[in-house]
């Protein structure tokens, strides 16, 4: 199932699908955000907003707005 | 031989610089640009080299403008700073992501060094990392293990620094690769895809795995992001903080502030009478006292701030106040220099740094020197003293020190205000946004912890010193000379009178000081601006005080003492306010009424009366146009602050 990473709850692993249009695309693949990418929401701050990812091997905090151009994949359960 | 440093942020950048360079460092600009240039020097095999610690970035493109300077040092061979070699800091816990700027270094084909560094830490971590494999990857590139921080390493590098190294070997890490333009987006991520597959793949067969990685939040950001615990635990840091700032740091800003005065009254006795001597022992000698007397606060900031930045706590705070900031225009990053400037708006916007976004820290710096700071509390305390009852409202509450509150308040709610304003005012290119790596938290390294102190008030002394130093001197000819021979003749008159109604020298010496400062430029300039201050219930006594206060807020006080010829008793003041308060306007009503003296604490809250600040302003924007943007809006608030102020209460 493809959702926004914005959306994902806390402790779930999803991987990268693709990134929409922006300025920071290039920024956001830079940080290793590339295609396949396995990604954990690792925390949330108070409020909801920044949170922090797992990006395999660091932890990176994006706003919200930053978050919702990320599309993942989440693993369909059975 | 030109060396350039780079890394990613987080890497231990800093401790191979300081490692390589030790104090032999210092800081200057890159041309055009609003970047700190640091550079060292080293001895490599008898042969001097000069190693420059360009910004850390994750990409060779700049997504900053400070990471700009990287592209154009790297980018271009007919630059003077371009590189004879660059050592790439790549951290060995997080080898894909820093392998990306890596081989984006070793694609430009310049001789390069890996400094694999923090070892120690993929060691816990379980990472172990094959060093043949990767130096099959890169041909050509000499791969140095290394633990900066406990100093493993260091010979290591510099016999690496000391080789020739050819480039016959080398062989593109992604061939038919040409460096993108700065504008091109488009080519520059479709060159980080295609980077990040290579590097993907070649990860896996340098990189073992023994232990599966944590999939959770550490037991440690469980507390400090806690939506409760965490910002205790953060006002915690900070009332220790400022605990040290108001508490400690006037130990020695008193010792300086005495060992300044003696230095003068010395100079004075010893050297022969003259213009000369005076301007060394009133203008020079103050003015230098008045730069070295900040330097405790700067050193106790940013050693706290320092230990945070090396432990990886502050990237938690920027993490939990970023969302209360963003309505504001400010950034999580804000939150530091704004309640810093309450201590002191210099330590508070030599601390906007770290915003890496333009126009949020261009608001900060703007607003940080609204926050009441403490050169404030002698003229607050005074005029309270003054105007303000010593009543109880509500039972409990004591009048004078509600009113001591509320002029912090006032100050905190207008900066918070016009950073809200300034945010739909200023224009930015770029849209604000907030991608930071929250590092593994650390124990501090000393050795980074003291360069940074030493570096802040290096280069406050150094740039900002000079024009503090300068407008000193400014104000203390204005103040010690005037037109004609007025001067002269108004001092030897009160002299004559005060002789002749037998008053004491001391009496008579203050009486003359008064009467030469009424006379002085200063005081015709006090003289001149009272059409412009009457309307907000201000004499031109108050004029001259306000004048001199550009010094420094609270030399108000001591002016007042000079102009009513009364001893400045420091804290108590009681006979400059027995003084002050028998001060009668022409119609009789008193000039120091609560009309006049709340709008004089609102002139104060609001106006930017420091040259220090401004000073400092100009260094970090590295333009006048912020700073004189500051005065204007600042003024503006003061003055239309105390003129409703002044009307509402008369």
């Amino acid at each position: 199932m493809s959702a926004a990473l914005s959306s994902i709850q806390i402790g779930q692993t999803v991987t990268v699908s693709s990134i929409d249009d922006s300025v920071i695309k290039p920024k956001l693949i830079e940080m290793g955000l590339v295609k396949g990418k396995e990604l954990i929401v690792l925390f949330k701050a108070p409020f909801g907003d920044p949170i922090a990812v797992d990006v395999q091997g660091y932890i990176l905090s994006l706003r919200l707005d930053e978050a919702a151009l990320i599309q993942v994949e989440t693993p369909i359960f059975a | 031989m030109n060396i350039a440093l780079i890394g990613n942020p987080n890497t231990g950048k800093s401790s191979v610089f300081n490692l390589l360079t030790g104090l032999r460092q210092h800081v200057g600009n890159f041309p055009g640009v609003t970047v700190d240039k640091k550079t060292g020097n080293i001895d490599i095999g008898g042969l001097n080299c000069t190693i420059v610690d360009l910004p850390g970035t994750y990409s060779i493109y700049p997504r900053s403008a400070d990471e700009e300077v990287v592209y154009t040092v790297l980018s271009n061979q007919e630059n003077e700073e371009y590189p004879d070699k660059v050592i790439v800091v790549v951290d060995a816990s997080n080898l894909e992501r820093n392998l990306f700027l890596f081989s984006q270094i070793y694609d430009l084909g310049i001789p390069v060094i890996m400094a694999l560094n923090m070892t120690d830490i993929a060691q816990r971590k379980g990472i172990s990392i094959r060093l043949d494999e990767l130096e099959k990857a890169f041909p050509g590139a000499v791969i140095v293990p290394m633990n900066a921080r406990v100093g493993l390493g260091k010979d290591r590098l510099i016999d690496a620094l000391s080789i020739q190294q050819s480039t016959d070997q080398w062989q593109a890490f992604l061939p038919e690769h040409h460096l993108a333009p700065i504008t091109d987006l488009k080519e520059q991520e479709r060159e980080a895809e295609a980077r990040y597959l290579k590097i993907t793949s070649l990860f896996s067969a340098v990189v073992h795995l023994e232990q599966p990685k944590t999939k959770s939040i550490s037991a440690i950001d469980k507390w400090l992001v806690h939506p409760i615990f965490g910002y205790v635990f953060f006002a915690t840091i900070l009332l220790v903080i400022f605990q040290f700032i108001f508490a400690f740091a006037s130990i020695p800003m008193d010792f300086i502030d005495v060992a300044f005065t003696a230095f003068s009254g010395w100079s004075a006795n010893v050297l022969p009478e003259g213009v000369l001597t005076d301007l060394i022992s009133e203008g020079i000698i103050p003015g230098i006292g008045g730069v070295i007397v900040f330097v405790p606060q700067i050193a106790i900031l940013f050693f706290f701030l320092a230990l945070l930045e090396e432990s990886g706590y502050l990237a938690r705070v920027v993490f939990i106040m970023d969302r209360l900031m963003r309505p504001l225009g400010l950034n999580g990053k804000s939150v530091v220099p704004l309640l810093s400037s309450v201590a002191c708006a210099i330590p508070g916007i030599m601390a906007t740094r770290t915003i890496s976004d333009w126009k949020e820290r261009i608001i900060t710096i703007l607003v940080s020197p609204l926050m009441s700071c403490s050169a404030r509390i002698p003229v607050y305390t005074l005029l309270i003293a003054l105007v303000i009852p010593n009543e109880r409202v509500l039972g409990i509450l004591n009048l004078q020190g509600l009113v001591l509150f509320g002029l912090y308040a006032l100050g905190l709610l207008s900066a918070l205000v016009v950073a809200a304003v300034l945010k739909g005012i200023i224009r930015s290119k770029d849209r604000g946004y907030l991608l930071l790596e929250l590092p593994s938290y650390k124990a501090p390294q000393w050795r980074n912890v003291g360069v940074t102190v030493w570096e802040k008030i290096r280069v406050f002394i150094m740039d900002a010193g000079k024009v503090i130093l300068a407008i000193s001197i400014v104000l203390w000819a204005l103040a010690s000379y005037g037109p004609g021979d007025s001067m002269e003749k108004s001092a030897a008159r009160v002299e004559r009178e005060a002789k002749t109604q037998g008053l004491s020298t001391q009496k008579t010496e203050q009486m003359i000081a008064s009467e030469k400062l009424k006379h002085s430029y200063i005081g015709r300039m006090g003289k001149a601006i009272e059409p412009l201050i009457s309307p907000i219930g201000y004499d031109w006594k108050i004029g001259i005080s306000l004048i001199t206060s550009f010094a420094a807020r609270e030399v108000f006080v001591g002016s007042l003492a000079t102009i009513y010829a009364v001893q400045d008793e420091g804290e108590e003041n009681k006979r400059l306010i027995d003084r002050l308060r028998a001060e009668k306007n022409r119609d009789g009503s008193p000039v120091y009424s609560i009309a006049s003296g709340v709008s004089l604490m609102i002139f104060y809250v609001y106006a930017m009366q420091c040259m220090a600040t401004l000073a400092v302003v100009k260094r970090e924007t590295k333009s006048w146009k912020w700073p004189f943007i500051q005065v204007a809006f600042m003024g503006l608030l003061a003055y239309v602050g105390a003129l409703i102020a002044f009307n509402l209460l008369s």
